[in-house]
This record gives structure tokens, sequence and C-alpha cells, in this order.
């Protein structure tokens, strides 16, 4: 086995890690803080994507369309926030899951509505392109590093923000006990909002790196939506850390798997059967180390949040 | 006999479907037997999956898992039917069958033993953990089906010859509307029979107050399980049906998005009503003829509908109409 | 002396560094009422949990009927007759007062596992379950939602299903807890006839009740049992008075 191969893949799976972190984190505080099961995040994902392809074309800057992405994603998540999500408070999980998936509807129509169904196309920004040497001889894209980057700040810069600022507090207060905070004279709902954008920024972000990779495109938040549910089931609903640590367990599982297990088959199967048989196995073993882990620990890794 | 007003409406509702093929018929527009059909279908598949909802509280995700074995095992049954070879396992072997009882038989069991594995991990979870573990067993399902290129793939499996059915002559749409439109009463009879049994009371009453129910001696945990088994192997049913009607099995029909539509389907006709997935069936497969019709972004008015009913018409359609249930 | 129904020994359960049960040993005996008092934060919550199997003692045992039941699940204790009330109700909110105590019936006689007959038309669940509401006086409120019945209706349910089950043993968390005087006297009433059915554990703040019932008195402070007596005994116990009853009577 190449060395070079595989560092590549493992720093691809610590690049799907990071993206999936960033998604999971918002999924998670907004369950540990609110007790709200979002279906909607791929949603803000995707419109962080759109955002920063559009003012990205408009202006030529990449980073403008990054800022945007935040913009966006943060203003369109405060927005459904005060009009839909906060009736579902209260309700029960069925209901939640339902009202957003109708969100979900209704932010991929509408986008296709307003942009068609064609993808967009987001470029590299300049100062990121190219590939930077690899110990074993291979070279490996610049971006995919920073995003490996973006990743470690935004975990530390959430570390932070909950550890040492008011809000934090506040959040982890909250977490522990809804009822309590408020009668503490804590406001409640501007808190809510603000930790439901915030997790809706963090999706945008990582919609709007992923975009440059792969393309923007309606339906592009799906796949990565239900992975991140599977972060955050595995990882321990309403824990940061444990979002993390789901994140990377995923990003680098299934990334290897699917680079390993064809390659592990070929050692006793004819090459495409291998093929088939590695790669079903590859395309279910996310899910199936998550039955495992609830099977064996049914709150996940790191449980923080009462259910 | 008296009824209650609750199922004049169920009778009501099952009346009028069975009244549009005949009318379509009647005014040259054979068209709308499909349509009617395709009714009843996703009704029995929500049916089965308000066993575990709407009785049980179970919120499954996952049920698209059901749908989807039940039409493949249609398709699969087909084809080795069709080549005449038997369906081999190794230690044994299955003679194939086009025949429809069989292979809703097959369908029905293959989905029982599924549901039982499933269920029997995903039932010690609650809570979101339960939604998210139901999806990943159907996502695991859904990446499983795709991968056999023999059975399709990616691009789904046809059913050149739809299936047989003793003494009809399944082709003429009517027919099949017919067979179908049958085993929906026959589910919908089974359904109200086990909502009014001991189980049935055991079952809601757990979905009320578990502990509750551990308290006066009967343990939760078994209960649930056969329930869920019981509504994997009707929506099984119904997507043996579904993949007959198609004459083709689409992966999609293991999709999340799949189990999602499920689930409205019975939100938008009532949770834990006897009529409520037909209603909510009717409702759908009308919105989307009507809409889609009209234009091609539907699924985004169906979304404002889904999130109109759900945050200000809970009960759904016949929560509107009948009330709210008394439970005696 | 007939072995005990139920014999608490040497329970212990800590969460973290708190001992919530500290070495409990008590017992219940035949025909009696056995208090169980203490303040607030005493641990009598985590007992009743443990004794009715949602909650795993770390030590000790828990026997039942001359039998260890440290590894019975809830549902197997109640049906080895282990009736209990809950401080908080805990109902089928949307099921009727009748259908409730059903449920308890139908688990008494044995199968959940019956497909086909309407429960309503069935005589065999429907008179037990209204007889034993006939019992606590709930006759008339039969058919009303459990979430539409009053706070006081809702603890004589609870007792109307603890019946039901024909209970070997009562566990009662705090009934007279949000009941007004007139209440309170009736239960008072009813549970000193309930003794001759089955021994009772009954929780309770209300001294009024406890002095009125009980045969013998346990007190619970910081998770052990501190004094444990007649009532005499109790009243005149100096440690109690100091830790629980104050300066009263």
């Amino acid at each position: 086995m190449q060395t070079a191969l595989f560092i590549e893949q493992l720093l691809n799976g610590l690049q799907l890690g990071v993206m999936l972190f960033l998604m999971a984190a918002g999924l998670t505080l907004i369950f540990g803080v609110m007790g709200l099961i979002n279906l909607a995040h791929g949603s803000l994902y995707m419109v962080g994507a759109f955002a920063c392809a559009i003012v990205a074309a408009q202006t030529g800057s990449f980073w403008l369309g990054l800022v945007a992405s935040l913009a966006a994603a943060a203003a369109a998540g405060a927005i459904i926030e005060i009009l839909v999500i906060r009736r579902l408070y209260q309700r029960d999980h069925l209901d939640q899951v339902l009202a957003t998936f109708a969100l979900i509807l209704i932010f991929s129509e509408g986008t296709r509505w307003l942009f068609g169904s064609f993808p967009l196309y987001l470029d590299i920004p300049p100062l990121l392109q190219g590939t930077v040497p690899l110990p074993g001889g291979s070279r490996y894209q610049l971006y995919r590093l920073a995003i490996i980057g973006v990743g470690a700040l935004v975990a530390i810069g959430l570390y932070l923000l909950i550890t040492r600022t008011r809000l934090g507090m506040r959040i982890r207060a909250g977490e522990s006990d809804r009822e309590m905070i408020g009668a503490l004279g804590v406001d409640i709902r501007t808190l809510y909002t603000v930790v439901f954008a915030l997790g809706a920024a963090l999706a945008g972000l990582a919609g709007a790196m992923v975009g440059a990779l792969q393309s923007v495109q309606v339906g592009m938040g799906e796949p990565a939506l239900i992975l991140a549910f599977v972060v955050v089931v595995i990882g321990g609903i309403g824990s940061i850390k444990g979002a993390l640590v789901g994140a990377l367990l995923v990003g680098v599982v299934d990334t290897m798997g699917r680079f390993l297990l064809p390659q592990l088959f070929g050692l006793f199967m004819n090459a495409s059967q291998a093929g088939i048989v590695g790669g079903a196995l590859a395309s279910m073993l996310i899910y199936i180390v998550m039955a495992v882990v609830l099977a064996v620990r049914p709150q996940g890794l790191f449980p923080a949040a009462k259910g | 006999m008296s009824l209650s007003r609750e199922n004049w409406i169920s009778l009501a509702l099952l009346a009028l479907l069975l009244a549009i093929p005949y009318a379509a018929i009647n005014f040259g527009n054979p068209f709308y037997v499909t349509l009617a059909t395709r009714m009843a279908i996703l009704g029995l598949a929500a049916v089965g999956l308000n066993v575990a909802l709407g009785l049980g509280g179970l919120v499954s995700f996952g049920h698209a898992a059901f749908f989807g074995v039940g039409g493949y095992i249609a398709g699969i049954m087909a084809s080795h039917a069709m080549s005449m070879q038997p369906l081999n396992f190794g230690l044994f072997a299955l003679p194939a069958s086009n025949q429809m009882p069989a292979i809703w038989i097959v369908a029905m069991l293959v989905a029982g033993v599924l549901a039982a594995a499933i269920g029997a991990i995903s039932l010690r979870t609650s809570g979101v953990y339960f939604i998210m573990i139901t999806l990943a067993f159907a996502q695991m399902t859904f990446y499983f089906a795709i991968s056999w290129p023999a059975y399709g793939g990616e691009d789904g499996l046809s059913i050149l010859v739809r299936n047989q059915f003793p003494g009809v002559n399944t082709m003429v749409p009517i027919n099949y509307f017919l067979i179908c439109f049958g085993v929906l009463v026959v589910a919908l009879i089974l359904f109200a029979l086990i909502k009014n049994s001991r189980f049935g009371a055991a079952l809601q009453a757990a979905r009320q107050n578990e502990v509750r129910v551990a308290s006066v001696g009967i343990a939760p945990f078994r209960i649930r399980l056969v329930a869920f088994i019981v509504s994997g192997m009707i929506t099984a049913l119904a997507g043996a049906l579904y993949a007959d009607l198609n004459r083709f099995v689409s992966p999609s029909m293991l999709s999340w998005h799949m189990s999602g539509e499920l689930i409205v389907l019975i939100i938008l006709g009532g949770v834990g009503r006897l009529a409520g997935p037909l209603a909510g069936a009717m409702l759908f497969v009308m919105f989307e003829f009507l809409l889609g019709g009209l234009t091609e972004r539907w699924q985004f008015f169906l979304g404002l509908l889904l999130l109109g009913v759900v945050l200000f018409a809970r009960g759904g359609l016949i929560g509107l109409v009948a009330g709210r249930q008394r439970h005696g | 002396m007939a072995e005990p129904v139920l014999d608490i020994r040497d329970l212990r359960k800590t969460f973290g560094a708190l001992k919530a049960t500290d070495g409990v040993s008590l017992d219940l005996r035949p025909g009696e009422i056995h208090a169980l008092i203490g303040p607030n934060g005493a641990g009598k919550s985590t007992l009743i949990h443990q004794i009715a199997g949602t909650l795993k003692p770390d030590a000790g045992e828990v026997r039942f009927l001359g039998q260890t039941v440290n590894q019975l699940g809830v549902a197997e204790r109640a049906r080895m007759g282990l009736g209990r009330s809950f401080q908080v109700s805990s109902l089928a909110t949307e099921f009727s007062a009748l259908r409730n105590v059903m449920l308890a019936v139908q688990s008494k006689q044995g199968s959940s596992f019956r497909f086909f007959k309407p429960v309503m038309r069935d005589k065999s669940l429907t008179e037990p379950a209204m007889a034993a509401l006939e019992r606590v006086g709930l006759k008339d409120r039969a058919h009303v939602p459990a979430a539409e019945l009053s706070h006081g209706e809702r603890r004589q349910l609870e007792i109307a299903i603890a019946l039901a089950l024909d209970s070997k043993a009562f566990l009662l968390d705090e009934p007279m807890a949000g009941m007004g005087p007139e209440g309170s006297r009736q239960l008072t009433g009813f549970l000193d006839g309930l003794r001759h059915e089955a021994p009772i554990l009954l929780v309770e703040h209300d001294m009024d009740a406890v002095f009125a019932l009980a045969d013998r008195i346990s007190v619970l402070v910081y998770g052990r049992i501190i004094a444990s007596g007649s009532v005499d005994d109790i009243r005149n116990n100096p440690e109690v008075r100091r830790a629980y009853l104050g300066d009263m009577e």
C-alpha cells in the first residue's frame, strides 16, 4: 500500500470530518439548548453555498462570498427561527421533524425556482490554489488543508465561546436547565435565536467551503445533513466535544473505508466483485458503526444534555 | 348499528376511492384508475406505518426500508420467475414465483425478519435517537440494495410483465385497482381490530405513558417490537403492490425522502386515526397530480401545506372533520 | 414471625459524591401500614425507585414475597404483586379512568398479545375494572379521560389501578399530597381498611395521616434510617424531633 495515497486519503477523511463538525456542532447546540431536532440544517448549508457562489461571481472575490455566506445563512436561520422554529420548542419530536422537513421542501424548491436546476460554480480563491508536497512524495490540494485549518480554528473558537464568554455561559446553563435560566432573567427568546443563527452560520460556512470543491446545487445539503445526524448521534446529543470526536471518526472511517475495503476484498475476490462488495460495505459502514455505538451506548459516546 | 362519526368518514372515504376509477372509466379517462390505485397503495403503506407511529408513538424515519424491501421482493421474484431460476440462498433455494399471493407472503416474511432485527436494536433507544437509528438502518438498506448490479443497481429493476393473481387478469387497470383496494380494506379492518384489542390498549398506553404500563406489569419493549414488526410487514406489502403498479422497482423507494413522505401522509390525514392514512394518501396524490400539472415546483406548496398542518391543524384532515379522538 | 412481605436489606446507592441511600434496611409485615417519613432530600424517592425497580442499587438486597428481586425489572415486580402509586400521578392521559384500570386487569389476566377482541366489549376486563373504580369512589367518572380528572381523582385512580392488580403489597408515594382536608380524610379512611388486603409502605409528609394510620414509622434522613418504631416511639424520639418534626406536639 502506498504511503502517499494513504496519507492523502487520511487527509481527505479529516477534511470531511471538519466539514461534518461544522454541521454537527450547530445541530448539537440547537438540540442541546433548545431540545429541537432540525432537519432544515442541510438547507442552511445550501444557502451558504449559494450566497457565496453568487456574491463571488458578482464581485470576483471568494472572500466577500464567504462573508456573504455567513451573513446569509445566519440571517436565514434567524428568520426561520422567528417565524417557524420558535413555535416548535414545546412540541414533540414528530412535529419538529415534520415542520423542518417541510422547510427542506420549501427551501429546495424555492431555490430551484429562483436559480434553476443547474449547478453554480464557485472557484477556489487564487490564494489557496495549488498544491502542497506531502511526505511520501505526492501533492495535496492547499485548499483542502485550509479547510482542515478552518475547522480547527472553529473548534477552538467554539470552545472559547462556550467556556469563556457570557453567551457561552448562558448556553451551558440553557443546556442543563431551560426553565431556570428563564427564571434568572436571561432573555430566552433572543438566546435561542442567537444559538440557531450561530448554528446556521456554521452550516453556511461549511456549504461555502465545500462548494468550491464540488459544485453548488440544490440538494447538496442532504447527504451532509444525514451524515451530520449520524455524527451527532454517535457523539452524543448536546455535546460539542462529541460532535468533534464523532465528526472526525465518521469522516475518517467513511473515507478510509471507501479506500480500503475494496482493496481488502480484492485480496480474495476478483477486482470487479471486490469493487462491488467493498463499495457496498463502504457505503453502509458509517451506519453500521452508528448502529453498533447505539446498541452499546444508547445515548452516544459523550451524552451531555437530557434527551 | 350505530357508527361513530369517524367510522362514517372512513366508510365515505373508501366509497369515494372506489368511485374514482369507475367514474374515470365512465368518462373515458382511464388514467385516473392508475391514480386511484396509487392512492390505495400509498394509503396501505401509511396504514402500516400508522400501527407503529400512530398507535405506538414510534417515530420511525426508516419505513422506506420496508416499502423498498417489498418492492424489491416483487421485482426479484418476477425476474427470477421469468428466467426460471430459483432464488439461491446457498443453503436452500426458494422457487421463484410470479403469483402475487406467494410474492406477498415472501415480502411480508422478509420484511418481518428485517423489522425484528431493526426493532430489537432501535427500540432500546428512544426519542431523537430512535428517529436517527431508524433512518440509519433505512440508509443501510438503500445502499445495500443499489449495490447489486444483477438487480439493477442504481438504475432500479424493471418488472416486464406484471405479476399474476389467480383468476384475474392483472394487466387490466381496474382489476389491479380492485386487488389493491381489497388489500387496503383488509388492512384497515386489521388496524381497527388491533387498535381496539388488548394489544392495542397496551401499545397506545405505552405511547401515552411508558412508566405506567411497566408499573402495571406489561413490558413496553415486547409490545413495541411486535407492533414494529406488524407495521413493517404491512408497509412491505404496499411496496410489493407499488412495484407491480409501476412495473418498476426504483431505489428511491428506499430513500429517506420516502420515509418522510410516509410520515407526511399520516400527518395530513390524522395520526392514529383509522382512515387518517387513506385520507392523507388521497390528499397527497390529488395535490401532486393537480398542482404538479400546474408547476414543477409543486413540492414548494406541499412544504407550505405541511407546515400549515403541523402548526395549525395538527389533527390532520380527519381531526378537522371528526374532532378529537375519544378513547372510551 | 412470618417472613416480611417486603424486606430491604442494607441498600446502598451513590450518585457521584452523594450517598442517596446509605445502608437502608427496613421491612413490611403482613397487615401493617409502615410509614416512611423524612425531610426533603432525604432520599425517599431514590429508595422507592430501588424498591419498584426503576433504579438498580449499588449494593444490598430487595426481597419481595421471600424472593430476591434485584434482577427483576419494573414490569416483573408489578406482575409479582408490587402495586405502586406515584408522587406525581402517572397515568395514560388520553385513556379514560376505566381504560386505565382495564390495563391493570388485562395485565393481571396474563397476555396482552390478543389482537382481535375489542376490549370495551370484554366483560372480563370491564367488570373488574368498574369494581375497582367503585371501591375508590370513581364509578361516575369512569369514562372521563385521565387528563381531565381532578388532582384528587387521579390519586384515587392510581389506587384503583393498584387494587385491580390484586397487589400483595402497596408502595404509596405521598398519596395525600395536594389533597384538601376532606379528600385526605376520605383517603385516610380508605387506606385504613386497605391494610388488611395487603400491607402498605407509605411515604408521606402529612403527619396527621401518618400518626393516624401507621403501625410503624421509620425516619429517613440523608439516606439513613435514624429511627424506627411505633408512633409513640417516634413522636418522643429526641433525634427525630430535632431532625424533622421540629417542635411538633
